[in-house]
């Protein structure tokens, strides 16, 4: 299979040029050395606590923000080396769905001129009749009557501003669309809505997501393969199944685990991580997961455990990695 | 394919127009429609004044110095015996156009340097930011009467002198809104597809951040037409015999005793068109919050 967009040593430091004063001590590495790839018409959910820098990576693929290491390739194309004339043409076949549909919409724009706004920068359409006519198109797509393409933000509710980021993104037919929580400010009757439109979408127009999430039962729904990140590393990454029956690292169980079941007779241990995550601007030597890891050994203090295949298409990043490496006790 | 119609969706409430939101906002006050009494009244004054004026605004009369108000005069008449309610009539032109030009001209340039500043930060920011604390350090009317003082006086020097000094003003409040808008994420959405910089501040940016400008524009409306008054009272700005309130002001003080009528006129109509502006200032302000006029 051929890889629609791969991230190599992908690198994102905050803070790293400081200007006249300081600079230096306050840098935090929030993407840490990250390789991964998404295949054409899957999705790859990216999962992981807030923090951990899942929506920096996710930015760093669109080059909403400069990476500060590795490479992008997209469509076997380095887009990290693109001028910005460039870049601003690429945008046509990658796009986002932002986590605020409050915020993501701009307030003074009517619904029209803004899912309109990628068509005219790309001249998909040609003369205003024919944009309202596209316009008018994708709005029935998302699910929302054309007749509202004159009206302004303010007057739709979460969920439906949340269709009207959905056909900005697709309006331009993109191969890659980055979704940052797309549904996470949504109310949860909304939210099954918008991710079985989202898959509709994607089943007609056959593009890839990345998901990035941290409600472990809507990635279950919608993922392909799962990567779990983890203070700005990707620790585990794998097919769904795999990673949610079999997962190999401590902390992917560890996140599983606080998930709730939805099964009533299940009586799962839940595994309590002890501590806080280490702050990204003084991440710890070795494993980075070792001051709160339940099996951490000497050598994870010491030495950085690599991304390693540990199933076919499963990987990793752990010294002891194994099925359910944290014993929970639960007889099943 | 097409989705279902999203089954929460309610039936929208119409929206209301610009012009509702607009009307609304001035008939809900009684002080909105006093003011814009008040600037209609005065727009129209100066524009009409050759035909309201009952006389020459410049013409003397020996035999009628220093007048109460009367039925021939109004308002009486100064100690060159000419008619003050001409010349309040004739001033109205002068202050209008001070007073509407330089809040202009500096809300435009203004708005221009604290949107670059905002928007591209770093070395360019630094630049503009300490030209406007500089300038902003100054109070307007010391800045004005210095540069008058090099430049002299003159109409297109005051207007110079006060677009410079109300520049700062505007740019300062364009920048720290830029800042916040700046922030949103629609910025970054417009940045993800693909519009270019020019086009991201011209439609999304000076949009989001008009109201607080214009609100700031009416009240300096008011500072200008202020100031155009005591710099004409300082002798910066309308040359006499040319009148205008300010110097119509100048004038009567040196003859307070004489006739209090030329000061109690042009004090009278200067409050009143300042009050008005600054009533519809507000009024704006309140007509273009888009959370607040829902």
């Amino acid at each position: 299979m051929t890889a629609l967009i791969r991230a190599e040593n992908l690198g994102k430091t905050f803070g790293a040029t400081g200007g006249w004063f300081g600079g230096g001590s306050d840098q935090v590495r929030a993407v840490d050395g990250v390789t991964f790839d998404v295949d054409a018409g899957e999705t790859l959910a990216l999962v992981g606590e807030s923090g951990c820098g899942k929506s920096t990576l996710g930015r760093l693929l669109l080059r909403l923000i400069d990476p500060t290491d590795g490479t992008i390739r997209f469509e076997g194309q380095d887009v990290t080396r693109l001028s910005s004339a460039e870049m601003r043409m690429m945008r046509q076949r990658m796009q986002i769905i932002f986590q605020d549909p409050f915020g993501s919409l701009s307030p003074r724009r009517t619904i029209g001129q803004i899912i309109g706004e990628p068509l005219e920068i790309f001249g998909l359409t040609r003369g205003r009749r024919a944009r309202r006519d596209r316009v008018a198109e994708l709005l029935q797509q998302v699910g929302l009557p054309p007749a509202y393409m004159d009206r302004l933000p303010r007057q739709f509710s979460g969920g439906q501003r949340q269709r009207v980021g959905i056909a900005r993104a697709i309006a331009v037919n993109p191969a890659f669309i980055v979704a940052d929580e797309p549904v996470s400010a949504l109310d949860v009757s909304i939210q099954a809505q918008i991710i079985n439109l989202m898959q509709d979408l994607q089943r007609d127009a056959g593009f890839s997501y990345l998901f990035i999430a941290h409600d472990l039962a809507v990635v279950r729904h919608i993922a392909d393969r799962v990567a779990v990140m983890y203070l700005g590393r990707i620790v585990e990454v794998g097919p769904k199944r795999l990673i949610y029956d079999a997962p190999q690292h401590p902390y992917t169980q560890a996140l599983l685990s606080a998930a709730p079941e939805p099964e009533v007779d299940t009586v799962s241990r839940r595994i309590i991580l002890k501590g806080d995550v280490p702050s990204p601007s003084n991440i710890p030597p070795g494993c980075s997961f070792h001051t709160r890891c339940p099996i951490a050994q000497e050598v994870c203090r010491r030495d950085r455990p690599p991304l390693a295949q540990v199933a076919p298409g499963q990987l990793a990043a752990c010294h002891f990695a194994r099925p359910n490496p944290i014993p929970t006790g639960n007889a099943a | 394919m097409t989705a279902s119609i999203d089954p929460a969706l309610q039936p929208l409430a119409a929206q209301p127009s610009a012009f509702a939101t607009l009307r609304r906002v001035i008939f809900d006050r009684p002080a909105t429609i006093f003011a814009l009494v008040v600037v209609i009244l005065f727009i129209l004054v100066a524009a009409l004044a050759p035909l309201i004026a009952p006389y020459d605004p410049l013409a003397q009369s020996i035999l009628d110095v220093n007048k109460p108000p009367s039925a021939a005069h109004p308002i009486g008449t100064d100690q060159f015996g000419r008619d003050i309610l001409s010349r309040l009539v004739f001033g109205s032109r002068n202050s209008l156009i001070f007073g509407f030009v330089s809040p202009v001209l500096a809300a435009i340039i203004g708005t221009f340097l604290g949107v670059i500043a905002g928007y591209f930060g770093g070395l360019v920011d630094r630049i503009i930011s300490r030209v406007i604390d500089l300038l902003l350090a100054f109070p307007e009317l010391l800045l004005a009467i210095l540069i008058a003082a090099v430049l002299g006086g003159g109409f297109w020097n005051v207007v110079a002198v006060l677009t410079v000094a109300f520049t700062p003003g505007f740019a300062r409040v364009a920048r720290a809104s830029t800042l916040a808008v700046k922030q949103e994420p629609y910025i970054e959405a417009a940045v993800a597809v693909g519009l270019r910089t020019p086009m991201i501040i011209l439609r999304h940016v000076v949009p989001n951040i008009a109201a607080p400008i214009v609100v700031l524009t009416t009240l300096w409306i008011a500072s200008a037409i202020r100031l155009e008054a005591s710099l004409s009272f300082l002798g910066i700005g309308t040359q006499p015999p040319n009148p205008s309130w300010g110097n119509i002001i100048r004038d009567g003080l040196n003859n307070l005793f004489g006739s209090p009528w030329p000061i109690i006129g042009a004090g009278a109509l200067i409050t009143l068109v300042v009050l008005a502006f600054n009533l519809l200032g507000d009024a704006v302000r309140d007509a273009l919050d888009p959370e607040a006029s829902r």
